[in-house]
């Protein structure tokens, strides 16, 4: 069994209802069904979670690092635009 | 259900899971990728919280003061309960795998019978493992499907495991003095049905794994009598060493 050729496979774990999916980590497996199991072995063993999507990994286009600035540095100064001039009522809980 | 009806039942379900789960920890560290290698000490770690529960259950109902831990660290051979099934050898990892099946499919028709007997405290125990344990056969199953339909090579290490492991398989579905009690004493217990539903599920698992199933012919086996096989004797020396050697040893 050689696990080099296995594809690899991005794990996302919701925790609990009413939370998004959230990026855990990646493991290797031969299929879907099994990148599931193991993903609910390595990172649903201590109560982790609710809900597991596996993703293969070369399915997610990712954006450069080095586009950094031209892509968020523009952000930054526009406050305007920052969700910090309200406060969020604790009944609200999770945004 | 008597006391002592209840008493061997414990026991029996206990030390199969005690045993099976002692072998499986064998393979901490030494899986064929880390995910599988988890993926078998959780199983591992289940049986032994199954076993603990079991047990105790055992030691109170006999009265005799002993506790889980008696029972699992200083009895001999010949008092152990389980079926050989759990206590052959891991082999390479289809060994392991199809093992797992064969028992997996037993112990799930079992235990859905168990999660309906009168006696609240072994249904308790029952419904408590009877998720854990559809989650073995799920994974045992895949397995199966994946090694005997995958490359010739995998398929060809299924055949050679099932030549392995097969014989000692039967064992589990014959009843003996006491099925025949709790056939009597504690309804829905009933092993004919469920020797039925693992041949069907075997077949079905089997078929799509491209495997065939040999016939249902058995070697002679006593384990749940305590004749077990010599595998045992080293399993016992290694995991009752420490408790043995410190009586009193503490975390």
């Amino acid at each position: 069994m050689n696990s080099k050729k296995w594809p690899l496979f991005e794990v996302f774990v919701r925790s609990k209802n009413g939370l998004s999916h959230k990026h855990v980590g990646s493991l290797h497996a031969a299929d879907p069904n099994m990148a599931l199991e193991n993903a609910r072995d390595v990172y649903c063993r201590r109560n982790e979670g609710v809900s597991i999507w596996v993703v293969p990994s070369n399915h997610i286009t990712a954006s450069d690092p080095g586009d950094a600035e031209e892509l968020y540095e523009p952000a930054k100064d526009k406050i305007y635009r920052h969700p910090t001039f309200y406060t969020i009522p604790d009944e609200i809980g999770h945004m | 259900m008597s006391p002592n009806q209840s008493f061997d039942l414990c026991l029996r379900m206990g030390d199969n899971a005690l045993i099976l789960g002692q072998r499986l920890s064998e393979w901490c560290g030494h899986g064929p990728i880390l995910e599988q290698d988890i993926a078998l000490t959780n199983i591992s770690l289940d049986l032994m919280g199954q076993a603990r529960l079991w047990l105790s259950l055992a030691g109170q109902v006999e009265g005799q003061g002993r506790d889980e831990d008696r029972l699992a660290f200083f009895r001999d051979a010949s008092e152990f309960r389980h079926l050989n099934l759990c206590e052959q050898p891991n082999g390479h990892w289809g060994t392991t795998i199809l093992r797992q099946f064969l028992f997996d499919a037993f112990h799930l028709t079992l235990l859905e019978q168990l999660c309906k007997v009168e006696d609240e405290q072994i249904s308790g125990i029952a419904l408590k493992s009877v998720k854990e344990v559809r989650y073995h056969l799920r994974w045992s199953s895949e397995w199966v499907i994946r090694l005997g339909d995958g490359t010739p090579e995998s398929h060809l290490k299924m055949e050679e495991a099932l030549r392995d492991v097969w014989p000692y398989a039967g064992e589990a579905l014959q009843p003996n003095s006491l099925d025949e009690q709790l056939e009597m004493h504690a309804a829905p217990y009933n092993l004919n049905q469920v020797s039925e539903l693992w041949w069907s599920t075997v077949q079905n698992v089997f078929s799509q794994a491209n495997l065939e199933a040999p016939a249902r012919t058995w070697a002679p086996q006593k384990g749940r009598e305590g004749i077990h096989t010599e595998r045992l004797g080293f399993i016992l020396a290694e995991m009752q060493f420490l408790p043995r050697a410190y009586p009193d040893a503490q975390w």
